[in-house]
C-alpha cells in the first residue's frame, strides 16, 4: 500500500511534467496548425541552457529560470515561427513536418557542438525541503513539479477561456481568414502561441533533467510522449491531454514498479509511450476520406523505359570504371552511399510519388539486417530480408493506415521506437549492446561497390517502372485524392498497404546489403534517431526521382565522415543541413531538380 | 422497380441537421436535385456515394440495401459521382485521370480517348489535370464517372463554369446517357438546364424534402419559390 502510494505520487509528479510539455505542444499545434515535431527538441537545448546558467555560471536557480522559461525559450520560438514556420502556413503536413524535423536535427547538432558529450549533474529545486505523506516522501522538485503542472493547467485554461486573445486563438484555429476580417492577426497570435509553446517545453525540460538526464536525444524524444498525450485529446482539448499525460506518467511508474526487472523489460519501459500511441491511434475512428478541393504537385519528369535503360547503363559503366581506379576504402565509402540511396529509394516510392511521409523507413533497413545476419548472410538471405521487412511493413500499414497525415508520419515514428526498443534490442535481434557478425558476399570492395551500383539501378528502374504503370498512377491517384479514388471502386486502404509494404522491402533490401557491407550491425545502427537525417537527405537531394536518391544517398555516407574528420565543423553541418531542410521543404523535388531545370534551360 | 431508393436519411452534425428524414427514389432518366444553399444536396450525394454514414435511414440500390457498404464497394455496384469542390488528380494529365478510373474496374485504357472525346476535352488530354480550367476539370471528373461504365450518375454541379454552347452540348450528353439506361442525379443552379432535361425534380430545404414533381409542377409551386426568395 505504500508502495503504490509512493509511486502514484511519482507517476503524477512525471505526468505532471508531461503535462507541462504536452500543453504546449497542444497551444502551438492548435493556433498555428504546425505540429512542431522540434518540440522536445526545444525542451532539450532550453534545460542545457539552465544547466550553463545555473550549475556552470553559477547563476541562482530560480533566476535561470527566469532566464530560461520567461525570456530565451519565448524569443526562440519566436524566431522560428517568424523564419521558418510562418511562410510553411498552409502548407501541406508532409512539408511542415520537414521543417520541424530540420529544426529538431539542427537543435541536436547545435547542442552536442556548444556543450559537447560529458555527464551533467543538475540541482533538484528546493531539495533541501520536502513532505511525507503518510510513509512516503514527497521532495521539493516534486512539488514544485506538481505547482507547475497545475499552474500551467489553469493558465492556460484562463487564457483560452478568459481573455480576448484566447477566443481569437480559438476563433484562428477554425478560420484564420475569417478570424483576419474581426481585427485579429492570425500571425501575432500564431507567435504568441510559438512564444508559450516554447516556454513550456522549456519548462517541462528542466522539471524532468533530475528523472531523464541531461541528454540531446532522450528530452528531444519527449515529443513522442507529449504527442501520445496530446493525441488522447486529438491534439485539441487541453484538458484530455492533461489527463493523458498524468496517465502516461503513472503507468510509467508502475511499470517500475510491478514488471520483472529483466532487460527485455527494462527496454520495454522505453517503449511505453510508443506502445500506448499504438493503443490510442487504434482506439481512433478510422479516419474519413477528406474532400476539398484539387491538390497536384510537379514531379519531375519520368524517363521512358528506354531512357530509363540506358541511364542505368550509362550509371554502372561510370561506376565500374571508378571501382577500378579509387582505393579500397573510397569504394568501401561510395557501396555505402548506395546502399543508402537504395533506402532513400523506397522513400521517393513511399513520400515521393505516394505522399506518405514516414519516419521509421530506417527501422525496416534493421529488420533486413538483422534477417541477413541471423540467416548467415548468403545471397538468398537477402531476399529474405527484404520479405520479412515487407511482412512487417504489411502489418504496421494495417495499423497505422487507420490515420493518415500527420497522424500517420508521428504513428511511424512511434513504431520506429517500438521496434528499436522491443525488436531489435531484444535477444532475438542484436541484444541491448549486442552486435552481430555478417559474412560479406564480396571480400573486394570494388565488386561490393559494383554490386551495389547494380542494385541500385535494378531498383531505381524498377521503381521508375512502378511509377510509370498501373500501381503508381494508382498511388498518385490517392495522394490526390482518396475521396475519388474510392466513388471509383479503387480500395484505397489496400493501394496505402501494399505502396507502404513494397517501400519497406526496399528498406529491408539496403538492410541485408548494408550488413554485409558492414560485417559488424548492430542496433545502434538502426536506432529512431537515424531516421531524421534520412528524411531531411530524402528532401534536400529530392524525394520525388531516382537521381535524387543517389545524390542524397552520397550525401549520407558523407555525413559522418564530415563528423569524425572535422568535429568542430560537424555541429555546424547539421545545423546547416536542418536550416537547408527547413528552406527546401516548400520544393519537394530538391537540388536534383534543380540541376535539371538548369541543364534544360542552357539546352533550350 | 427503382434503381435508387433513399429512405429516411437524416444526417447530423452535431447539433446541426444536414439532411432530415428524407426519401425520394430515382429511375432511369434525369432527376434534378434543387434547393438553396445549405440545402443538403451535396451531404445527400455523399450519403448515397458512401463518403458519409447516415445519422439514420437506409439507402437501397436495385432493392439491395447499401447503406454499410464502402464507397469502393458502391462504385461496383454501379453508382459513380461528380464533386462540387473539383476532386481531379492535379498531379496526373488528364488522359491518365481517366485511365486511373478504367483501371480500377479492369476495362482496357483504350477507351480513355474515347470518353474524352466524349465529353468534348479531348484537347486538353496530355495537360496535367490541375492546370485546366475549371469547367474542363468537371467535365474531366464526368468523363471519369463514367469510366466505371455507372447505372446511377451523381452529378454535382456540372454546368459551373461552362458557357452557353458547352451547356447545351452537356445537355444533349445527358439526354446520351439516360438512352444508354442509366439514371442521373443532377445537383445544379442552372435552372433552364434543370427545366430543360429533367424528367422529375427533387426540391431541398433546410434539410427537408419541400416536393417533388415535374419541372411544370415546381415551377409553379408556392413554397419553392419562397424557398429561393427567401
Amino acid at each position: 500500500m505504500t508502495a503504490l502510494l509512493a509511486y502514484t505520487i511519482f507517476g503524477l509528479v512525471t505526468g505532471g511534467a508531461y503535462a507541462v510539455v504536452a500543453g504546449g505542444l497542444v497551444l502551438t499545434y492548435s493556433t498555428s496548425k504546425v505540429f512542431n515535431v522540434g518540440h522536445g527538441a526545444i525542451g532539450m537545448v532550453m534545460a542545457f541552457l539552465y544547466w550553463e546558467l545555473a550549475e556552470n555560471r553559477g547563476l541562482p536557480q530560480w533566476l535561470a529560470l527566469l532566464l530560461v522559461v520567461g525570456v530565451c525559450a519565448p524569443l526562440f520560438g519566436l524566431l522560428i515561427e517568424r523564419f521558418i514556420m510562418r511562410r510553411l502556413a498552409g502548407a501541406p503536413v508532409g512539408i511542415t513536418l520537414v521543417a520541424g524535423v530540420g529544426v529538431l536535427v539542427g537543435l541536436i547538432g547545435a547542442a552536442q557542438a556548444i556543450w559537447p558529450p560529458e555527464a551533467r549533474p543538475v540541482r533538484p529545486f528546493l531539495d533541501q525541503y520536502g513532505i511525507h505523506i503518510g510513509q512516503s516522501f514527497v521532495s521539493g522538485h516534486d512539488l514544485v513539479t506538481l505547482a507547475c503542472a497545475v499552474l500551467v493547467a489553469g493558465g492556460l485554461y484562463f487564457l483560452l477561456n478568459r481573455t480576448r486573445t484566447g477566443l481569437a486563438m480559438r476563433a484562428c484555429v477554425d478560420a484564420p481568414e475569417l478570424a483576419a476580417l474581426y481585427g485579429t492577426r492570425p500571425q501575432r497570435l500564431s507567435a504568441l502561441s510559438w512564444a508559450i509553446g516554447s516556454s513550456l517545453a522549456a519548462l517541462g525540460g528542466i522539471l524532468l533533467t533530475p528523472v531523464v538526464q541531461l541528454d540531446y536525444v532522450t528530452m528531444t524524444l519527449l515529443v513522442i510522449t507529449a504527442y501520445t498525450a496530446a493525441l488522447v485529446g486529438r491534439l485539441r482539448s487541453l484538458p484530455l491531454t492533461f489527463v493523458g499525460a498524468l496517465g502516461l506518467g503513472l503507468v510509467q511508474s508502475y511499470a517500475v514498479a510491478y514488471l520483472p526487472s529483466s532487460p527485455f523489460w527494462i527496454s520495454f519501459r522505453v517503449a511505453i509511450p510508443a506502445l500506448l500511441l499504438f493503443v490510442v491511434l487504434l482506439a481512433m475512428p478510422q479516419s474519413p476520406l477528406r474532400i476539398g478541393g484539387v491538390r497536384g504537385s510537379r514531379g519531375v519528369a519520368v524517363p521512358s523505359g528506354l531512357a530509363t535503360g540506358v541511364g542505368a547503363a550509362l550509371f554502372l559503366g561510370v561506376v565500374v570504371v571508378l571501382a577500378l581506379l579509387v582505393d579500397t576504402v573510397v569504394a568501401g565509402q561510395l557501396a555505402l552511399g548506395l546502399v543508402f540511396g537504395i533506402v532513400l529509394l523506397s522513400m521517393v516510392l513511399l513520400t515521393g510519388y505516394g505522399g506518405v511521409v514516414s519516419l521509421g523507413q530506417f527501422t525496416f533497413v534493421g529488420v533486413g539486417a538483422v534477417t541477413v545476419a541471423r540467416l548467415g548472410g548468403s545471397p538468398w538471405t537477402l531476399v529474405a530480408g527484404s520479405l520479412v521487412a515487407a511482412a512487417i511493413g504489411a502489418v504496421i500499414a494495417l495499423t497505422a493506415l487507420r490515420v493518415s497525415g500527420l497522424y500517420l508520419a508521428l504513428a511511424t515514428l512511434g513504431f520506429a521506437q517500438l521496434m528499436d526498443k522491443l525488436v531489435l534490442q531484444s535477444p532475438i535481434a542484436f541484444g541491448v549492446r549486442g552486435s552481430l557478425q555478417v559474412p560479406p558476399l564480396f571480400s573486394s570492395s570494388a565488386a561490393q561497390l559494383v554490386l551495389a551500383a547494380s542494385l541500385f539501378a535494378l531498383v531505381g528502374a524498377g521503381v521508375l517502372a512502378v511509377r510509370r504503370g498501373r500501381l503508381g498512377r494508382r498511388m498518385i491517384a490517392v495522394k490526390d485524392s482518396s475521396a475519388a479514388c474510392a466513388t471509383l471502386g479503387m480500395n484505397v486502404r489496400w493501394i496505402r498497404v501494399w505502396v507502404f509494404s513494397l517501400s519497406a522491402a526496399i528498406a529491408g533490401l539496403a538492410g541485408g546489403l548494408f550488413a554485409q557491407l558492414r560485417e559488424t550491425v548492430a542496433a545502434s545502427d538502426f536506432q529512431l534517431f537515424n531516421n531524421l537525417p534520412l528524411l531531411l537527405f530524402a528532401v534536400i537531394a529530392g524525394v520525388t526521382s531516382v537521381s535524387g536518391a543517389a545524390l542524397g544517398g552520397l550525401l549520407l555516407m558523407l555525413l559522418p565522415v564530415l563528423q569524425s574528420g572535422f568535429p568542430a565543423f560537424a555541429g555546424a553541418a547539421v545545423v546547416l543541413l536542418g536550416v537547408a531542410a527547413a528552406g527546401l521543404a516548400r520544393d519537394p523535388n530538391g537540388l536534383m531538380s534543380w540541376f535539371f531545370r538548369a541543364w534544360s534551360w542552357r539546352r533550350a | 422497380m427503382s434503381t435508387l431508393q433513399v429512405q429516411g436519411v437524416t444526417v447530423r452534425f452535431g447539433e446541426v441537421t444536414a439532411v432530415n428524414d428524407v426519401t425520394l427514389s430515382v429511375d432511369v432518366g434525369v432527376t434534378g436535385l434543387i434547393g438553396p444553399n445549405g440545402a443538403g444536396k451535396t451531404t445527400l450525394f455523399d450519403v448515397i456515394s458512401g463518403l458519409r454514414r447516415p445519422s439514420s435511414g437506409r439507402v437501397l440500390l436495385d432493392s439491395t440495401d447499401i447503406t454499410s457498404r464502402s464507397p469502393h464497394q458502391r462504385s461496383r455496384l454501379g453508382v459513380a459521382r461528380t464533386f462540387q469542390r473539383l476532386e481531379v488528380f492535379g498531379s496526373l494529365t488528364v488522359w491518365e485521370n481517366v485511365v486511373v478510373a478504367l483501371e480500377s474496374r479492369r476495362r482496357p485504357s483504350r477507351l480513355a480517348g474515347g470518353l474524352l472525346e466524349r465529353v468534348g476535352i479531348a484537347e486538353f488530354s496530355s495537360n496535367q489535370a490541375d492546370t485546366v480550367p475549371t469547367g474542363a476539370a468537371r467535365l474531366l471528373e464526368l468523363a471519369r464517372a463514367l469510366a466505371t461504365d455507372p447505372s446511377l450518375l451523381l452529378l454535382d454541379e456540372p454546368s459551373s463554369g461552362l458557357d452557353r454552347a458547352e451547356t447545351d452540348a452537356f445537355g444533349a450528353l445527358l439526354r446520351e446517357l439516360v438512352g444508354e439506361g442509366r439514371a442521373v442525379v443532377l445537383v445544379e443552379h442552372d435552372m433552364d438546364l434543370v427545366m430543360n432535361y429533367c424528367d422529375v425534380v427533387h426540391v431541398l430545404n433546410l434539410g427537408r424534402l419541400l416536393t417533388s414533381g415535374s419541372p411544370e409542377e415546381i415551377r409553379s409551386h408556392e413554397g419553392v419559390r419562397e424557398a429561393y426568395l427567401g
